[in-house]
Protein backbone atom coordinates (compact mmCIF):
# COMPACT_ATOMS: atom_id res chain seq x y z
CA UNK A 1 0.00 0.00 0.00
CA UNK A 2 3.13 2.31 0.94
CA UNK A 3 4.69 1.59 -2.58
CA UNK A 4 1.51 2.73 -4.55
CA UNK A 5 0.47 5.99 -2.65
CA UNK A 6 4.35 7.14 -2.79
CA UNK A 7 4.20 6.02 -6.83
CA UNK A 8 1.01 8.23 -7.33
CA UNK A 9 2.84 11.18 -5.79
CA UNK A 10 5.14 11.46 -8.27
CA UNK A 11 3.93 10.14 -11.03
CA UNK A 12 0.43 12.31 -11.09
CA UNK A 13 2.08 15.32 -11.10
CA UNK A 14 4.90 14.70 -13.35
CA UNK A 15 1.71 13.31 -16.01
CA UNK A 16 -0.09 16.90 -15.14
CA UNK A 17 3.41 18.66 -15.79
CA UNK A 18 4.15 16.96 -18.83
CA UNK A 19 0.51 17.69 -20.48
CA UNK A 20 0.93 21.01 -19.36
CA UNK A 21 4.38 21.19 -21.48
CA UNK A 22 2.32 19.65 -24.64
CA UNK A 23 -0.14 22.32 -24.69
CA UNK A 24 2.74 25.11 -24.30
CA UNK A 25 4.19 24.06 -27.28
CA UNK A 26 1.28 23.62 -28.99
CA UNK A 27 0.37 26.84 -28.41
CA UNK A 28 3.37 27.78 -30.45
CA UNK A 29 3.55 25.41 -33.35
CA UNK A 30 0.07 25.15 -34.09
CA UNK A 31 -1.56 28.55 -33.46
CA UNK A 32 1.51 30.55 -34.23
CA UNK A 33 2.12 32.89 -31.30
CA UNK A 34 4.85 34.79 -31.53
CA UNK A 35 8.06 34.18 -30.37
CA UNK A 36 8.74 37.07 -28.13
CA UNK A 37 5.28 36.65 -26.12
CA UNK A 38 5.53 33.12 -25.46
CA UNK A 39 8.81 31.25 -25.58
CA UNK A 40 9.22 27.64 -25.78
CA UNK A 41 9.97 26.20 -22.46
CA UNK A 42 13.42 24.83 -23.92
CA UNK A 43 14.25 28.50 -24.90
CA UNK A 44 13.53 29.66 -21.14
CA UNK A 45 15.66 27.00 -19.55
CA UNK A 46 18.84 27.95 -22.40
CA UNK A 47 18.02 31.28 -21.04
CA UNK A 48 18.14 30.33 -17.80
CA UNK A 49 21.51 28.32 -18.20
CA UNK A 50 23.10 31.49 -19.97
CA UNK A 51 22.21 33.65 -17.51
CA UNK A 52 22.69 31.56 -14.54
CA UNK A 53 25.24 33.84 -12.70
CA UNK A 54 22.88 36.74 -13.06
CA UNK A 55 19.75 34.53 -11.55
CA UNK A 56 21.88 32.82 -9.15
CA UNK A 57 23.53 36.15 -7.69
CA UNK A 58 19.99 37.45 -7.59
CA UNK A 59 18.14 34.68 -6.23
CA UNK A 60 20.80 34.70 -3.02
CA UNK A 61 19.89 38.29 -2.47
CA UNK A 62 16.31 37.98 -2.65
CA UNK A 63 16.66 34.75 -0.42
CA UNK A 64 18.24 37.17 1.89
CA UNK A 65 15.28 39.65 2.22
CA UNK A 66 12.92 36.54 2.28
CA UNK A 67 14.46 35.22 4.91
CA UNK A 68 14.74 38.15 7.16
CA UNK A 69 11.09 38.88 6.27
CA UNK A 70 10.24 35.50 7.07
CA UNK A 71 12.12 34.88 10.41
CA UNK A 72 10.81 38.49 11.80
CA UNK A 73 7.34 37.30 10.73
CA UNK A 74 7.83 34.13 12.68
CA UNK A 75 8.83 35.71 15.98
CA UNK A 76 6.86 39.03 16.21
CA UNK A 77 3.80 36.69 14.86
CA UNK A 78 3.99 34.41 17.59
CA UNK A 79 4.93 37.02 20.45
CA UNK A 80 1.79 38.44 18.70
CA UNK A 81 -0.42 35.86 19.29
CA UNK A 82 0.91 35.23 22.87
CA UNK A 83 -0.93 38.56 23.61
CA UNK A 84 -4.01 37.85 21.60
CA UNK A 85 -3.99 34.63 23.47
CA UNK A 86 -3.79 35.41 26.52
CA UNK A 87 -6.22 38.14 26.94
CA UNK A 88 -9.98 39.21 25.52
CA UNK A 89 -9.40 42.84 26.08
CA UNK A 90 -6.11 42.50 24.55
CA UNK A 91 -7.35 40.77 21.77
CA UNK A 92 -10.35 43.01 21.22
CA UNK A 93 -7.94 46.13 21.05
CA UNK A 94 -5.42 44.60 18.66
CA UNK A 95 -7.59 42.83 16.03
CA UNK A 96 -9.12 45.32 14.62
CA UNK A 97 -5.64 47.11 13.94
CA UNK A 98 -4.22 44.52 12.97
CA UNK A 99 -6.80 43.77 10.08
CA UNK A 100 -6.08 47.37 9.29
CA UNK A 101 -2.87 47.56 8.97
CA UNK A 102 -3.25 43.81 6.51
CA UNK A 103 -5.69 45.90 4.71
CA UNK A 104 -3.61 48.07 3.67
CA UNK A 105 -2.15 47.61 0.25
CA UNK A 106 1.83 47.07 1.10
CA UNK A 107 2.12 48.94 -2.59
CA UNK A 108 0.87 52.06 -0.71
CA UNK A 109 2.80 51.79 1.97
CA UNK A 110 6.19 50.82 0.27
CA UNK A 111 7.02 54.36 -0.91
CA UNK A 112 6.32 55.36 2.33
CA UNK A 113 8.83 52.89 4.59
CA UNK A 114 11.22 53.07 2.20
CA UNK A 115 11.44 56.96 3.36
CA UNK A 116 11.99 56.01 7.18
CA UNK A 117 15.16 56.86 8.73
CA UNK A 118 16.35 53.17 9.71
CA UNK A 119 14.68 51.68 6.92
CA UNK A 120 14.88 53.05 3.64
CA UNK A 121 15.55 51.23 0.83
CA UNK A 122 17.91 48.26 0.66
CA UNK A 123 17.79 45.27 2.68
CA UNK A 124 15.88 46.43 5.69
CA UNK A 125 13.31 48.27 3.29
CA UNK A 126 12.88 44.76 1.83
CA UNK A 127 12.38 42.67 5.18
CA UNK A 128 10.44 44.89 6.74
CA UNK A 129 7.81 44.73 3.54
CA UNK A 130 7.97 40.90 3.58
CA UNK A 131 7.56 40.93 7.36
CA UNK A 132 4.09 43.07 6.69
CA UNK A 133 3.05 40.81 4.02
CA UNK A 134 3.49 37.29 5.63
CA UNK A 135 3.16 38.00 9.22
CA UNK A 136 -0.60 37.87 9.22
CA UNK A 137 -1.30 34.46 8.52
CA UNK A 138 0.48 33.56 11.30
CA UNK A 139 -0.55 35.56 13.86
CA UNK A 140 -4.27 34.29 12.88
CA UNK A 141 -3.41 30.74 12.87
CA UNK A 142 -1.70 30.71 16.18
CA UNK A 143 -4.37 32.51 17.72
CA UNK A 144 -6.59 30.34 16.53
CA UNK A 145 -4.55 27.36 18.12
CA UNK A 146 -4.49 29.25 21.24
CA UNK A 147 -7.57 29.34 21.56
CA UNK A 148 -8.73 25.99 20.63
CA UNK A 149 -7.57 23.98 23.31
CA UNK A 150 -9.65 20.88 24.31
CA UNK A 151 -11.86 21.95 27.60
CA UNK A 152 -11.01 18.91 29.39
CA UNK A 153 -6.71 19.39 29.01
CA UNK A 154 -7.64 22.70 30.33
CA UNK A 155 -9.61 21.55 33.17
CA UNK A 156 -6.95 18.65 33.98
CA UNK A 157 -4.85 21.82 34.00
CA UNK A 158 -7.01 23.57 36.91
CA UNK A 159 -7.52 20.10 39.08
CA UNK A 160 -3.37 20.33 38.79
CA UNK A 161 -2.98 23.93 40.43
CA UNK A 162 -1.40 25.27 36.88
CA UNK A 163 -0.53 28.64 36.62
CA UNK A 164 -1.81 30.56 33.58
CA UNK A 165 1.78 30.69 32.76
CA UNK A 166 2.21 26.76 33.03
CA UNK A 167 -1.15 26.55 30.87
CA UNK A 168 0.28 28.68 28.37
CA UNK A 169 3.45 27.21 27.81
CA UNK A 170 2.53 23.17 28.65
CA UNK A 171 -0.59 22.98 27.05
CA UNK A 172 -1.85 25.97 24.77
CA UNK A 173 1.67 26.52 22.84
CA UNK A 174 2.36 23.39 22.40
CA UNK A 175 -1.50 22.37 21.57
CA UNK A 176 -1.61 25.22 18.84
CA UNK A 177 1.87 24.44 17.15
CA UNK A 178 0.22 22.48 14.19
CA UNK A 179 -1.33 25.91 13.57
CA UNK A 180 1.57 27.69 14.26
CA UNK A 181 3.11 25.62 11.57
CA UNK A 182 0.68 25.91 8.85
CA UNK A 183 0.37 29.46 9.26
CA UNK A 184 4.68 29.39 8.31
CA UNK A 185 3.96 27.20 5.38
CA UNK A 186 1.70 30.47 3.78
CA UNK A 187 3.98 32.47 5.10
CA UNK A 188 6.64 30.64 3.75
CA UNK A 189 4.93 30.88 0.10
CA UNK A 190 4.28 34.62 0.87
CA UNK A 191 7.85 36.19 2.14
CA UNK A 192 9.48 35.45 -1.50
CA UNK A 193 7.27 37.28 -3.29
CA UNK A 194 7.01 40.08 -0.58
CA UNK A 195 10.92 40.18 -1.26
CA UNK A 196 10.68 40.70 -4.59
CA UNK A 197 8.07 42.75 -4.89
CA UNK A 198 9.78 44.89 -2.34
CA UNK A 199 13.13 44.19 -4.59
CA UNK A 200 10.73 45.96 -7.53
CA UNK A 201 9.63 48.59 -6.09
CA UNK A 202 13.05 49.86 -3.88
CA UNK A 203 14.40 49.30 -7.15
CA UNK A 204 12.77 51.63 -8.54
CA UNK A 205 13.56 54.42 -6.05
CA UNK A 206 17.16 53.98 -6.42
CA UNK A 207 18.73 51.61 -4.06
CA UNK A 208 17.97 48.36 -5.16
CA UNK A 209 20.75 46.13 -5.84
CA UNK A 210 20.34 42.70 -7.07
CA UNK A 211 17.66 40.89 -6.17
CA UNK A 212 15.31 39.47 -8.85
CA UNK A 213 12.76 42.08 -8.46
CA UNK A 214 15.35 44.38 -9.67
CA UNK A 215 16.24 41.80 -12.68
CA UNK A 216 12.27 41.47 -13.07
CA UNK A 217 12.50 45.74 -13.72
CA UNK A 218 15.61 45.39 -15.56
CA UNK A 219 14.28 42.93 -17.73
CA UNK A 220 11.38 44.24 -18.09
CA UNK A 221 12.26 47.89 -19.60
CA UNK A 222 14.99 45.62 -21.80
CA UNK A 223 11.72 43.87 -22.98
CA UNK A 224 13.77 40.64 -22.50
CA UNK A 225 11.16 38.03 -22.81
CA UNK A 226 12.50 34.74 -22.22
CA UNK A 227 14.93 36.41 -19.00
CA UNK A 228 11.30 37.24 -17.80
CA UNK A 229 10.16 33.87 -17.80
CA UNK A 230 13.67 32.77 -16.43
CA UNK A 231 13.55 34.68 -13.95
CA UNK A 232 9.95 33.80 -12.64
CA UNK A 233 11.02 30.20 -12.93
CA UNK A 234 13.95 31.02 -10.10
CA UNK A 235 11.43 33.24 -8.39
CA UNK A 236 9.29 29.87 -8.46
CA UNK A 237 11.93 27.45 -7.24
CA UNK A 238 13.03 29.69 -4.58
CA UNK A 239 9.58 29.61 -3.40
CA UNK A 240 9.67 25.47 -3.20
CA UNK A 241 12.64 26.04 -0.99
CA UNK A 242 10.97 27.92 1.45
CA UNK A 243 8.54 25.71 1.25
CA UNK A 244 10.07 22.70 1.62
CA UNK A 245 11.96 24.22 4.41
CA UNK A 246 8.85 24.76 6.44
CA UNK A 247 7.71 21.28 5.38
CA UNK A 248 10.68 19.74 7.04
CA UNK A 249 9.89 21.95 10.39
CA UNK A 250 6.58 20.61 10.42
CA UNK A 251 7.79 16.98 9.75
CA UNK A 252 10.29 17.57 12.60
CA UNK A 253 7.73 19.07 15.35
CA UNK A 254 4.78 16.79 14.79
CA UNK A 255 5.48 13.46 12.98
CA UNK A 256 5.90 11.59 16.30
CA UNK A 257 2.74 12.78 17.56
CA UNK A 258 0.30 14.77 15.41
CA UNK A 259 -2.48 12.82 13.19
CA UNK A 260 -1.81 14.17 10.19
CA UNK A 261 1.15 12.23 10.00
CA UNK A 262 -0.56 9.01 11.15
CA UNK A 263 0.95 5.94 9.00
CA UNK A 264 -2.12 5.39 6.51
CA UNK A 265 -1.40 1.21 6.38
CA UNK A 266 -5.16 0.23 8.18
CA UNK B 1 -24.33 6.76 56.04
CA UNK B 2 -23.46 9.44 58.35
CA UNK B 3 -19.68 9.04 59.24
CA UNK B 4 -17.90 11.75 61.44
CA UNK B 5 -15.45 13.14 58.92
CA UNK B 6 -16.97 12.86 55.55
CA UNK B 7 -14.66 13.47 52.58
CA UNK B 8 -17.34 14.98 50.68
CA UNK B 9 -20.11 15.88 51.71
CA UNK B 10 -24.07 17.41 49.66
CA UNK B 11 -25.37 19.88 51.48
CA UNK B 12 -29.12 21.12 50.29
CA UNK B 13 -27.36 21.25 46.98
CA UNK B 14 -28.93 23.15 43.42
CA UNK B 15 -27.26 24.03 40.81
CA UNK B 16 -27.95 26.02 37.04
CA UNK B 17 -26.38 27.42 34.57
CA UNK B 18 -26.93 31.37 33.83
CA UNK B 19 -31.06 31.55 33.49
CA UNK B 20 -31.25 27.99 31.87
CA UNK B 21 -33.44 25.20 33.84
CA UNK B 22 -32.27 23.65 37.14
CA UNK B 23 -29.23 20.54 36.86
CA UNK B 24 -29.49 19.24 39.64
CA UNK B 25 -32.09 20.13 43.15
CA UNK B 26 -31.50 19.34 46.32
CA UNK B 27 -28.82 17.13 46.76
CA UNK B 28 -27.80 15.64 49.86
CA UNK B 29 -24.91 13.28 50.52
CA UNK B 30 -22.12 11.65 52.62
CA UNK B 31 -19.34 9.61 51.66
CA UNK B 32 -16.91 8.41 54.29
CA UNK B 33 -13.18 7.93 53.02
CA UNK B 34 -12.81 4.23 51.38
CA UNK B 35 -16.28 4.48 50.15
CA UNK B 36 -16.38 3.70 46.25
CA UNK B 37 -20.01 5.55 45.11
CA UNK B 38 -21.74 5.28 41.69
CA UNK B 39 -23.94 7.50 39.99
CA UNK B 40 -25.94 5.72 37.15
CA UNK B 41 -29.14 7.45 35.19
CA UNK B 42 -30.56 8.51 32.09
CA UNK B 43 -28.27 10.85 29.83
CA UNK B 44 -28.70 14.12 31.12
CA UNK B 45 -29.35 13.80 34.34
CA UNK B 46 -26.63 15.68 35.71
CA UNK B 47 -24.17 12.84 36.69
CA UNK B 48 -20.98 14.61 35.35
CA UNK B 49 -22.32 17.74 37.06
CA UNK B 50 -22.07 16.44 40.20
CA UNK B 51 -18.48 15.48 39.62
CA UNK B 52 -17.78 18.86 38.32
CA UNK B 53 -19.03 20.51 41.56
CA UNK B 54 -16.92 18.38 43.80
CA UNK B 55 -14.16 19.58 41.99
CA UNK B 56 -14.89 22.67 41.83
CA UNK B 57 -14.41 23.18 38.27
CA UNK B 58 -18.13 24.21 38.53
CA UNK B 59 -19.47 26.38 41.69
CA UNK B 60 -23.05 25.52 43.23
CA UNK B 61 -25.89 27.42 42.33
CA UNK B 62 -26.90 26.96 46.17
CA UNK B 63 -26.04 24.90 48.90
CA UNK B 64 -22.68 23.67 49.68
CA UNK B 65 -20.43 20.72 48.49
CA UNK B 66 -17.34 20.06 51.02
CA UNK B 67 -14.58 17.90 50.02
CA UNK B 68 -12.05 16.79 53.17
CA UNK B 69 -13.81 19.41 55.53
CA UNK B 70 -12.99 22.08 53.07
CA UNK B 71 -14.35 24.19 50.13
CA UNK B 72 -13.51 21.56 46.67
CA UNK B 73 -10.85 24.36 45.45
CA UNK B 74 -9.27 24.05 48.51
CA UNK B 75 -9.23 20.61 48.30
CA UNK B 76 -7.68 20.11 44.41
CA UNK B 77 -4.53 18.69 46.16
CA UNK B 78 -6.84 15.61 47.60
CA UNK B 79 -8.30 14.33 44.50
CA UNK B 80 -7.99 13.71 40.76
CA UNK B 81 -10.54 13.36 37.88
CA UNK B 82 -10.57 11.27 35.14
CA UNK B 83 -12.28 11.98 31.60
CA UNK B 84 -13.99 9.65 29.46
CA UNK B 85 -11.53 10.74 27.04
CA UNK B 86 -7.99 9.59 28.03
CA UNK B 87 -6.88 13.38 28.16
CA UNK B 88 -3.37 12.42 27.27
CA UNK B 89 -1.42 15.40 25.75
CA UNK B 90 -0.64 14.23 22.46
CA UNK B 91 2.81 15.44 21.98
CA UNK B 92 3.76 14.17 25.22
CA UNK B 93 5.09 10.31 25.46
CA UNK B 94 2.93 8.24 28.17
CA UNK B 95 5.94 8.67 30.85
CA UNK B 96 5.99 12.67 30.44
CA UNK B 97 1.80 12.59 30.60
CA UNK B 98 2.04 10.46 33.52
CA UNK B 99 4.88 13.19 34.98
CA UNK B 100 2.84 16.00 34.62
CA UNK B 101 0.95 16.58 37.78
CA UNK B 102 4.59 16.42 39.42
CA UNK B 103 5.90 18.57 37.06
CA UNK B 104 3.10 21.25 37.46
CA UNK B 105 3.78 21.14 41.25
CA UNK B 106 7.33 21.49 40.60
CA UNK B 107 8.85 18.28 41.84
CA UNK B 108 12.13 17.88 40.85
CA UNK B 109 12.96 15.82 38.13
CA UNK B 110 14.51 12.52 38.94
CA UNK B 111 11.14 12.02 41.59
CA UNK B 112 8.88 12.63 38.98
CA UNK B 113 10.56 10.53 36.38
CA UNK B 114 10.93 7.65 39.46
CA UNK B 115 7.27 8.08 40.34
CA UNK B 116 6.03 7.85 37.50
CA UNK B 117 7.81 4.73 36.00
CA UNK B 118 6.26 3.06 39.70
CA UNK B 119 2.77 4.31 38.79
CA UNK B 120 3.14 2.85 35.03
CA UNK B 121 4.27 -0.55 36.30
CA UNK B 122 1.50 -0.27 38.40
CA UNK B 123 -0.92 -0.16 35.78
CA UNK B 124 1.19 -2.48 33.68
CA UNK B 125 2.31 0.05 30.82
CA UNK B 126 6.52 -0.50 31.34
CA UNK B 127 6.54 -1.65 27.95
CA UNK B 128 5.29 1.40 26.63
CA UNK B 129 6.73 4.36 28.45
CA UNK B 130 7.89 6.06 25.46
CA UNK B 131 4.99 5.75 23.09
CA UNK B 132 2.38 8.49 21.96
CA UNK B 133 -1.03 8.34 23.13
CA UNK B 134 -1.74 7.72 19.69
CA UNK B 135 0.24 4.61 19.69
CA UNK B 136 -1.57 3.17 22.12
CA UNK B 137 -5.08 1.26 22.88
CA UNK B 138 -7.91 2.69 24.10
CA UNK B 139 -7.49 0.31 27.20
CA UNK B 140 -3.91 1.56 27.53
CA UNK B 141 -4.47 5.11 27.32
CA UNK B 142 -6.86 4.77 30.16
CA UNK B 143 -4.32 2.98 32.23
CA UNK B 144 -2.38 5.96 31.78
CA UNK B 145 -4.72 8.35 32.65
CA UNK B 146 -5.28 5.97 35.90
CA UNK B 147 -1.37 6.45 36.53
CA UNK B 148 -1.46 9.80 35.75
CA UNK B 149 -4.55 10.36 38.38
CA UNK B 150 -3.03 8.53 40.88
CA UNK B 151 0.72 10.08 40.79
CA UNK B 152 -0.51 12.56 43.56
CA UNK B 153 -1.69 10.00 45.75
CA UNK B 154 -5.35 11.43 45.97
CA UNK B 155 -7.67 10.48 48.42
CA UNK B 156 -10.33 10.86 46.48
CA UNK B 157 -10.73 9.92 42.70
CA UNK B 158 -13.44 10.91 40.48
CA UNK B 159 -14.08 9.24 37.76
CA UNK B 160 -16.67 10.29 34.45
CA UNK B 161 -17.72 7.38 32.73
CA UNK B 162 -13.66 6.58 32.18
CA UNK B 163 -14.32 3.19 30.68
CA UNK B 164 -17.57 4.56 28.29
CA UNK B 165 -15.86 4.18 25.10
CA UNK B 166 -13.60 0.71 25.38
CA UNK B 167 -15.40 -2.60 24.60
CA UNK B 168 -16.64 -4.98 27.21
CA UNK B 169 -14.22 -7.42 27.71
CA UNK B 170 -11.35 -4.54 28.18
CA UNK B 171 -13.83 -2.91 30.34
CA UNK B 172 -14.42 -5.52 32.98
CA UNK B 173 -10.58 -5.91 32.82
CA UNK B 174 -9.96 -2.15 33.58
CA UNK B 175 -12.91 -2.81 36.16
CA UNK B 176 -10.96 -5.39 38.21
CA UNK B 177 -7.54 -3.36 37.53
CA UNK B 178 -9.10 -0.34 39.21
CA UNK B 179 -10.26 -2.46 42.34
CA UNK B 180 -6.66 -3.91 42.82
CA UNK B 181 -5.14 -0.72 42.59
CA UNK B 182 -7.39 0.45 45.26
CA UNK B 183 -5.66 -1.95 47.66
CA UNK B 184 -2.33 -0.95 46.54
CA UNK B 185 -3.09 2.81 46.76
CA UNK B 186 -6.69 3.30 48.45
CA UNK B 187 -8.73 6.12 47.58
CA UNK B 188 -12.14 7.11 47.76
CA UNK B 189 -14.43 7.40 44.61
CA UNK B 190 -17.37 8.75 42.65
CA UNK B 191 -17.73 7.18 39.82
CA UNK B 192 -20.25 8.33 36.57
CA UNK B 193 -21.27 5.12 34.73
CA UNK B 194 -23.81 4.36 31.82
CA UNK B 195 -23.18 0.56 33.01
CA UNK B 196 -25.38 -1.35 35.38
CA UNK B 197 -22.72 -4.19 35.91
CA UNK B 198 -19.73 -2.07 36.25
CA UNK B 199 -21.58 0.14 38.81
CA UNK B 200 -22.63 -3.57 40.94
CA UNK B 201 -19.03 -4.66 40.19
CA UNK B 202 -17.47 -1.78 41.91
CA UNK B 203 -19.07 0.22 44.31
CA UNK B 204 -20.58 -0.35 47.82
CA UNK B 205 -23.58 1.91 47.47
CA UNK B 206 -25.48 2.68 43.48
CA UNK B 207 -26.93 6.37 43.29
CA UNK B 208 -30.12 6.49 40.84
CA UNK B 209 -30.80 9.84 39.91
CA UNK B 210 -33.69 11.11 37.83
CA UNK B 211 -33.50 13.94 34.97
CA UNK B 212 -34.79 17.14 34.81
CA UNK B 213 -34.09 18.27 37.68
CA UNK B 214 -31.01 15.42 38.67
CA UNK B 215 -32.42 14.49 41.86
CA UNK B 216 -31.23 11.56 43.83
CA UNK B 217 -34.06 9.28 43.42
CA UNK B 218 -32.73 5.88 45.18
CA UNK B 219 -29.59 4.70 47.08
CA UNK B 220 -28.70 0.76 46.62
CA UNK B 221 -26.52 -0.30 48.68
CA UNK B 222 -23.70 -3.17 47.37
CA UNK B 223 -22.53 -5.40 49.86
CA UNK B 224 -20.43 -7.82 48.60
CA UNK B 225 -16.54 -7.85 50.10
CA UNK B 226 -13.75 -6.16 48.45
CA UNK B 227 -11.41 -7.43 47.31
CA UNK B 228 -13.78 -8.01 44.65
CA UNK B 229 -12.55 -10.98 41.85
CA UNK B 230 -13.90 -11.49 38.04
CA UNK B 231 -15.86 -14.31 39.55
CA UNK B 232 -18.40 -12.01 41.57
CA UNK B 233 -20.32 -11.24 37.99
CA UNK B 234 -21.25 -14.97 37.38
CA UNK B 235 -23.18 -15.42 41.68
CA UNK B 236 -26.68 -14.89 41.46
CA UNK B 237 -26.28 -12.62 44.01
CA UNK B 238 -24.78 -10.16 41.64
CA UNK B 239 -27.26 -10.99 38.91
CA UNK B 240 -30.30 -10.54 41.17
CA UNK B 241 -28.26 -6.59 42.03
CA UNK B 242 -27.86 -5.87 38.20
CA UNK B 243 -31.66 -7.21 38.12
CA UNK B 244 -32.50 -4.70 41.23
CA UNK B 245 -30.70 -1.59 39.84
CA UNK B 246 -31.89 -2.21 36.29
CA UNK B 247 -35.49 -1.91 37.12
CA UNK B 248 -34.85 0.76 39.05
CA UNK B 249 -33.42 2.59 36.53
CA UNK B 250 -36.29 1.84 34.11
CA UNK B 251 -38.53 3.08 36.35
CA UNK B 252 -36.73 6.50 36.85
CA UNK B 253 -36.12 6.35 32.50
CA UNK B 254 -39.88 6.01 32.15
CA UNK B 255 -40.97 8.50 34.70
CA UNK B 256 -38.65 11.29 32.98
CA UNK B 257 -39.77 10.69 29.43
CA UNK B 258 -43.29 11.04 30.75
Amino acid sequence: MKKKSSVSVWLLPIITGLIFVACWYSLRLWFHVSEWLLPMPHEIIATMVKEHSRLLAAAGYTAWGALGGFLLAAMTGFLISLLLGRSLPLRRSLYPWLLVLQMTPVIVLTPIIVMWPLIGPGLPGIITITWLISFFPIVVNTTQGLLSTDMNHVALFRMCHASRWQEMIYLRVPAAMPFYLAGLRIAATLAPIGAIFGEYMVGNSGGGSGGLGYLVYSYNTQIKIPALFATGLTSCLLGFVFVAAVSLLNWAVLHKWHDSFEREDH
Amino acid sequence: MASLNPIVKFSAVSKRYGDGPVVLADLNLELAAGEFVSFIGPSGCGKSTVLKLVAGLNPTTQGQVSVAGTTPRQARDRQAFIFQDATLLPWLTTQHNVELPLKLRGDPVAARVAQAREMLSLVGLDQVRDYYPRQLSGGMKMRASLARALTLAPQLLLLDEPFGALDEMTRFRLNEELLALRTKTPFSALFVTHSVAEAVFLSNRIIVMTANPGRFHAEVSVEFPYPRQAELRELPGFLAKVTEVTRLLHLVEGASRA
